[in-house]
């Protein structure tokens, strides 16, 4: 999945080469938009309803200059970063202890194996209904649900560190904390990264229907959610552009460099 | 069964034993309301309940029929699509860049626009399922496909099988690793959608409405009985449809190991 985008743009060899490949990425997109486009004019259907890539792109930017858009994306962002980050802490944590000790591993993992397969958004309710409408409950849910990849994935990276290597540091005098420090971490962090960016993307989904459900002020969820009240099509499908744009960052930008600049350098993954 | 078996499975009992037990405990003590947070008795009465006056099956049922449908729709386009696209460059260069553009929009962000175009009820809900389903079962038929050993493909030809064999015979088996992992994301993708769908856009029937239906009259036992369903038919689901799906195609065929190595 990750070689999605750059499969279809092909290694540019000189500027010729590059902007076919740029226009073989767009033309779907021109096909796709120009036969919203006839349908929108054509008037098949209530303009409100579906509304001309025009208006779309004309609501975008009042939304933006208005400063209302970007409010929305900051809460968002906010809410994920707070909620993600409560999870990779907790969840590399008790990922860690699990693959470390027998004892922990032996007690957690029934309760995680019972918790993981209900979908996140069924818990939304229940947390609404213990922490309040809000922002709280928010980042709770998504911090709960985007724990469960990484736990899983950073268990499963410390069992795979290979045995020879705890030996051989074992034996060359290295004590307990260099061990995890320099072998353990590093050995698991191909793993623990892929936990990440599972968890990562579970809690970008989790929050997007969470904001729905919550009724908090400010948040793209609820902006498109909130839109339906007042049939705004347009600023619901701006909204999808936005939360698309950020997910697709989100990987890239993110993770591709996290990934780049620690396991790939290292030389354990290409 | 060895004396570590029996001590991992004496913990495991003993930590979801000592969990119950300390929630059972909060719960009486009346620390908080107990519309909030009801005992364990409660929510297991309430499940059986529900089960018996025929409700849970009923919510079950139409939350089921919502997957199946929107599923079977998801693999229906997102498999043959998926194998056009491995085999053909022309479709892999107009597909792949638009579904690289939808996937990262969660399948929730979509509610509030499907809603008004279709109304509340169960088209949304089955839409929303397919929207769910179709990028992961397209995207890994995709890879699949292209992963196909082309050693095995031109073996296959030199022993002169004809295209129609060769998909068949080489093709399907070999990329079937990768459609079976792409069912089973498929469904836990639409899982989570079906839910999401159905508390957003209320269809009177369905777990998902139940749990958040649930929430209005502050019956929290209804919801932990909900959740509890629905973590079963999906725990069910991932175990014994798709693992004996993989043991009966890809394991029996030796072409991935079973995970207990």
């Amino acid at each position: 999945m990750a070689d999605a985008l750059s499969a279809s743009a092909a290694p540019a060899t000189d500027i010729g080469e590059r902007w076919r490949a740029i226009a073989r990425t767009a033309c779907p997109f021109v096909v796709v938009g120009g036969a919203w486009e006839i349908v929108a004019h054509l008037g098949l259907f209530p303009p409100r309803l579906f509304p001309t890539l025009e208006d779309v792109a004309a609501t975008f930017v009042h939304l933006t200059v208005t400063g209302i858009l970007p409010h929305h994306v900051l809460d968002t962002l906010i809410r994920l970063t707070v909620g993600f980050a409560l999870a990779g802490v907790a969840g590399v944590a008790l990922g860690i202890a699990m693959g470390r000790s027998r004892l922990v591993e032996d007690l957690a993992l029934p309760l995680v194996s019972i918790g993981a397969p209900i979908p996140g958004i069924a818990y939304a309710p229940l947390f609404l209904l213990w922490f309040g409408l809000g922002s709280v409950s928010a980042v709770l849910l998504v911090a709960f649900v985007s724990a469960f990849p990484i736990v899983f994935n950073t268990w499963t990276g410390v069992k795979a560190v290979k045995e020879i290597w705890v030996r051989s540091a074992q034996a060359m005098g290295a004590d307990q904390r260099r061990l995890f420090a320099k072998v353990i971490l590093p050995g698991a962090l191909p793993y623990i990264l892929t936990g990440l960016r599972l968890g990562l993307a579970q809690a970008w989904r989790i929050l997007v229907g969470v904001e729905m459900l919550a009724a908090v002020p400010w948040g793209l969820g609820w902006l498109i959610f909130g839109a339906r009240e007042f049939l705004a099509t347009d600023v619901m499908l701006a909204g999808i552009v936005v939360i698309a744009i950020l997910g697709l960052a989100l990987e890239k930008l993110v993770f591709a460099r996290l990934e780049r600049f620690t396991v790939v350098r290292w030389g354990m993954m290409t | 069964m060895t004396t570590e078996r029996r001590q991992r499975i004496v913990r495991g009992a003993l930590s979801l034993v000592a969990v119950a037990a300390l929630y059972e405990a909060v719960a009486r003590s009346g620390a908080f309301p107990a519309v909030l947070l009801p005992t364990l008795p409660v929510v297991a009465r309430t499940l059986v309940a529900s089960c018996a006056d025929g409700t849970m099956p009923m919510h079950a049922f139409y939350t089921l029929e919502r997957v199946l449908i929107g599923g079977a729709l998801a693999v229906a386009v997102g498999l043959p699509l998926g194998i056009l696209m491995g085999r053909y460059r022309a479709v892999e260069g107009f597909f792949l860049p638009l579904a690289s553009a939808l996937m990262p929009i969660p399948s929730l962000a979509w509610v509030p626009v499907f809603i008004l175009w279709f109304g509340l009820g169960n088209t949304v809900a089955i839409l929303i399922v397919f929207y769910a389903a179709l990028f992961p079962m397209l995207l890994n038929t995709w890879s699949g496909v292209r992963s196909v050993n082309p050693l095995w493909l031109r073996a296959a030809g030199a022993m002169g099988a004809d295209e129609t064999a060769l998909f068949w015979k080489v093709m399907i088996p070999a990329s079937s690793p990768f459609i079976i992992t792409g069912l089973r994301q498929a469904f836990l993708r639409a899982w989570i959608a079906v839910v999401g769908a159905e508390m957003l856009a209320a269809s009177d029937w369905g777990l998902g409405w139940v749990i958040f239906d649930a929430k209005e009259f502050l019956n929290a036992d209804v919801m932990l009985a909900s959740l509890a369903v629905i973590g079963a038919i999906g725990f069910a689901f991932e175990r014994l449809a798709f693992g004996s799906l993989e043991r009966a195609t890809v394991l029996r065929w030796g072409m991935v190991r079973s995970a207990k190595g």
